[in-house]
């Protein structure tokens, strides 16, 4: 009996180390699978565990987390929601993150490794650090400018600083309050459906994510690419252009809206923003020249991030003379999201080069010290410096003489352009109004913010002063503010 | 090789008289007080973690639990002085870390209390083993009840059919707002009747009979009452739908026919009759089905876009718990919802205290089986030895069934972990377990001492 005894014994034993096995494929080889089951709440729960980092404008949060004490414990809030939207987007339990919320989201929800002490230890124990900070390069004073500015119009702007690329305001409207999406009740989810199901798409970022065909506003690149090429030398010289213009190969001919183009120089076309002459300098530059300096402006890259994605903007690079003569004027296929156009205006007033935009200053750990800093980024020379000198003088033309008027600034030197984009089905739509412009205070080394600015609904459909008339406003509200701040390192 | 073994082997032929076993009375007491001391530390560990503070009721139960345990010492020392030092150290410590897992989920569920009253129940349950340790002066009078333990047994497991299923199962009864599962009591008595019967005809059962093939079938005037007995008792689980239970009589009726008659052949038997009845139970009972087919996927129903189901959110919750656990009171185990507190009381311990702690409670449940084992082996006549191996085998069979089903090892059959899981009728038999085998060890080294040898 005892060798039976045993033997039931050595069966049991088997039992045991089944177990044993078992347990240990579930909890250490299969885990990590499991963990990432679209079934499991586990992540969720640990998610909202803790209060989330903030994103800050000016050292002041713009968000902040609400202990709800239910099983996703803390809830985004925001304060300023709509003004900040189009930066912070939103975090919901229910809906996840966009924006900065989503492109900083390790940071801020405690994930990124960096912000473990002891990572290796940390992926041991797998605990979750507290979030961090994510200080913006907005300023304050000129996000509220320009969402101000916008107010009851549908729209977007864009501001940089043109020596380091960073985002000074970046508004879109109408704009949504974040703030009921954050949880995951029901409130959550009403809120969800009626922002989706709202016709003037209150959640789309105008300022990163539109394209909007630039219309007059893309002069600035034909210039850029014309006077990089040698077609023209001499800005005051006439350039022989007839008023109106007849498209290389096609009887389309080409208007203007304003007086006084037939035979104008670069100067007077730009200053009373010509199309005849733009559609016949584009296409003499032809299709290399004008593809390569709008690539340089950073048109059809599809990769930009500042940190969350930048829809493309296009320049069409196959295109005949006629399609050509219409791209360099805005129009045809050229489409560029209001950031692109700010940076075409900062690339004028920085010299001809261009940096790439960035909204996010550094990242801290929870007790501020700093996590990782933006760094120098990527900087590209869009034209000449002295080709980039030129439009600047060309561009303060537009607002001491031209359509750009209702920009200038006392006391600054205040550059622009104007710009009315046709578009829709035979140009049907409500023309956009457009305004690109860059500002340097008297006291000032250099110019030191650059804006765009879209206005969807446009009172007034007068062909580039719609442009003026709506949209320079907003862009000067914005360059004052920028300007008058104390605490830059110019005056 | 057995300690007990060793010494008989060296003590025995010279000197007849006085080489007494060391009774290590003070060994259980040390352990008694560190089984003690860990439960309240894990109740602790739950306050601080969940409130940042020790929970008020600490001291009392702390103070609860060790005097509990300090009397199941005393009777050990007084009526059973040679039994194995560790089993009753185990029970305590796994029936203490049982209210520290119920208490962590009462937490979660503020509408459900249910650590007071299994805390009520293993006070019930550790008098019982009082009882057991100090009444029960030999097992061997258990034989003098054979037939009433199986009677008793078989009424037991009938009773609930009497009464309105619960949750599937008619494995409840409820008196006075009180809901008591006789099946556990039954598997005890059984295990007695099983050993009892076993070991006064085993001789009948492995010589006689005619022999079929290499199988020597025993005569049906031996086989027939044992094997009806078995019949009735898994005919009635399976009406009650208490699969869990029917494999646990299973398994040990064949563990014990084996120990008992040396025949490799029962196994053969045993398993092939399992299969056919798993086949034919797996085919006609769609609530079977059902169980394997989630055994089998357990995340068919995440895909389906119908939430994750038990099994699935278990397999989450031990996956969470990864090497060391997320910590006692920081897991989500309460996602399991239904039977969090009882079947799958061992996602909590997996999920917050790790593979560690996992493997931790299983070796803790082999040790209790291994001592069952030995306490087995050292004993010298074949009821005690059967008794032994026959709770200790009934252990370990339901650890298996159950933290194999929870775990994906095995379908998921409805069964209680032994001390750790909620529920009255289990503390309480398991104590009754733990008291038969305290009884089994002690007569068996108390007659190497010679004391009731011969």
């Amino acid at each position: 009996m005892t060798r039976h005894i045993r033997h039931a014994g050595y069966f049991c034993a088997l039992l045991l180390v089944a177990l044993l096995v078992n347990a240990a494929r579930v909890q250490v080889v299969q885990a990590p699978s499991y963990d990432r089951n679209p079934g499991n709440r586990r992540p969720d729960i640990t998610r909202y565990e803790q209060p989330r980092g903030d994103i800050l404008v000016g050292g002041r949060p713009v968000t902040g987390s609400r202990d709800t004490r239910e099983h996703l414990r803390y809830e985004r809030t925001y304060t300023d929601g709509p003004m900040y939207a189009p930066v912070t987007g939103f975090a919901s339990q229910l809906y996840g993150t966009t924006l900065l919320e989503s492109a900083e989201d390790g940071v801020l929800s405690g994930a990124d490794p960096m912000l473990a002490p002891f990572p290796l230890w940390n992926d041991f124990t797998r605990a979750r650090n507290a979030g961090g900070d994510v200080v913006t390069t907005l300023h304050p004073a000129a996000q509220e400018a320009a969402y101000e500015g916008l107010a009851g119009h549908k729209g977007a702007v864009a501001a940089l600083e043109p020596s380091t690329g960073r985002i000074l305001a970046l508004v879109s409207a109408p704009s949504y309050d974040p703030q009921p999406l954050s949880g995951n009740g029901s409130a959550a989810a009403r809120a969800w459906s009626r922002l989706t199901a709202d016709k003037d798409r209150p959640m789309l970022n105008r300022a990163v994510r539109q394209t909007y065909p630039p219309g007059s506003t893309f002069k600035v690149v034909t210039a850029a690419a014309a006077l990089d090429a040698g077609v023209v030398t001499d800005l005051e010289a006439p350039t022989d252009t007839p008023d109106p213009y007849r498209l290389p190969g096609t009887r389309t001919r080409l208007t203007n809206a304003s007086k006084g183009c037939a035979n104008a120089s670069v100067r007077e076309a730009f200053t009373l923003s010509c199309n005849t002459v733009f559609a016949k300098l584009g296409a003499e530059a032809g299709v290399t020249d004008m593809t390569a300096t709008a690539h340089a402006f950073g048109f059809n890259n599809g990769a930009l991030r500042i940190p969350f994605p930048v829809a493309r903007s296009t320049f069409d690079t196959t295109l005949d003379q006629a399609q050509l003569a219409l791209s360099s004027i805005g129009q045809y296929n050229t489409r560029a999201t209001p950031l692109q156009m700010a940076m075409v205006a900062a690339a004028v007033a920085n010299g001809g080069q261009v940096r790439d935009p960035y909204l996010v200053e550094r990242t801290t750990r929870p007790g501020g010290s700093t996590l990782a800093t933006a760094g120098s980024r990527a900087t590209r020379q869009a034209m000449y410096p002295s080709t980039a000198a030129r439009l600047r003088a060309m561009m303060r033309d537009v607002v001491e003489n031209g359509t750009g008027r209702n920009a200038a600034i006392r006391g600054a030197k205040v550059g622009g352009k104007t710009g009315t984009a046709q578009h829709g089905l035979g140009n049907s739509g409500t023309p956009y109004a457009w305004f690109v412009s860059w500002a340097q205070g008297d006291r000032d080394l250099a110019p030191r913010v650059a804006v765009a600015v879209v206005v969807e609904d446009a009172e007034t459909d007068r062909g580039d002063i719609s442009g003026g008339g709506d949209a320079a406003p907003i862009a000067r509200a914005v360059m004052e503010a920028v300007l008058k701040s104390p605490d830059q390192p110019f005056g | 090789m057995s300690k007990a073994g060793i010494t008989v082997a060296t003590a025995d032929p010279p000197a007849p008289a006085v080489r007494r076993l060391p009774r290590r009375r003070g060994i259980e007491l040390a352990l008694i007080v560190l089984a003690v001391l860990l439960s309240v530390y894990g109740y602790c560990a739950v306050g601080l973690a969940r409130h940042g503070a020790l929970p008020p009721g600490a001291a009392g139960y702390g103070a609860g639990l060790g005097v509990l345990a300090l009397l199941a010492h005393l009777a050990v020392r007084l009526r059973a002085p040679y039994a194995d030092p560790l089993l009753l150290p185990i029970g305590v410590l796994l029936n203490g870390l049982g209210l520290v897992l119920i208490y962590r989920l009462d937490l979660e569920t503020p509408g459900d209390r249910a650590a007071p009253a299994q805390l009520v129940w293993s006070t019930l349950g550790v008098a019982l083993f009082i009882l057991v340790v100090l009444l029960l002066r030999d097992h061997r009078v258990l034989q003098r009840y054979t037939y009433v333990c199986v009677v008793a047994a078989l009424i037991l497991l009938t009773l609930p059919i009497l009464f309105p299923a619960v949750n599937g199962a008619r494995i409840w009864i409820r008196i006075a707002g009180f809901s008591i599962q006789p099946g556990e009591f039954a598997k005890v008595l059984l295990a007695v009747f099983f050993a009892a019967y076993l070991a006064a005809n085993r001789s009948a059962l492995a010589y006689t009979g005619r022999r079929v093939w290499k199988l020597q079938l025993p005569t049906g005037r031996v086989l027939g009452p044992i094997l009806a007995v078995w019949l009735v008792s898994v005919g009635v689980l399976v009406l009650e739908r208490d699969l869990g239970t029917s494999l646990l009589f299973f398994g040990l009726f064949v563990v014990l026919l084996y120990v008992a008659t040396g025949r490799t052949g029962w196994i053969a038997v045993g398993l092939l009759l399992a299969a056919l009845g798993a086949v034919a139970v797996g085919r006609l009972e769609p609530h079977v089905h059902s169980r394997i087919e989630t055994w089998l996927h357990p995340f068919a129903s995440i895909e389906a876009g119908e939430g994750a189901n038990q099994l699935a959110q278990s397999l989450f919750a031990f996956a969470e718990g990864g090497m060391l656990g997320t910590g006692l009171g920081l897991g989500h185990s309460f996602l399991i919802g239904f039977a969090v507190k009882s079947d799958f009381i061992l996602a909590t311990a997996g999920e917050e205290l790790g593979l560690a702690g996992i493997a931790a409670v299983f070796l803790l449940y082999g040790l209790l089986v291994e001592r069952g084992f030995r306490a087995g082996l050292a004993q010298r006549e074949p009821f005690g030895r059967l008794l032994a191996v026959g709770l200790a085998s009934l252990v370990a069979l339901q650890v298996f069934v159950i933290a194999g089903g929870v775990t994906g090892l095995i379908p998921l059959t409805g069964m209680a972990m032994p001390f750790l899981a909620q529920g009255g009728s289990s503390v309480v038999t398991n104590w009754a377990i733990v008291a038969l085998l305290v009884r089994v060890s002690d007569s068996a080294r108390r007659s190497y001492d010679g004391q009731d040898a011969r």
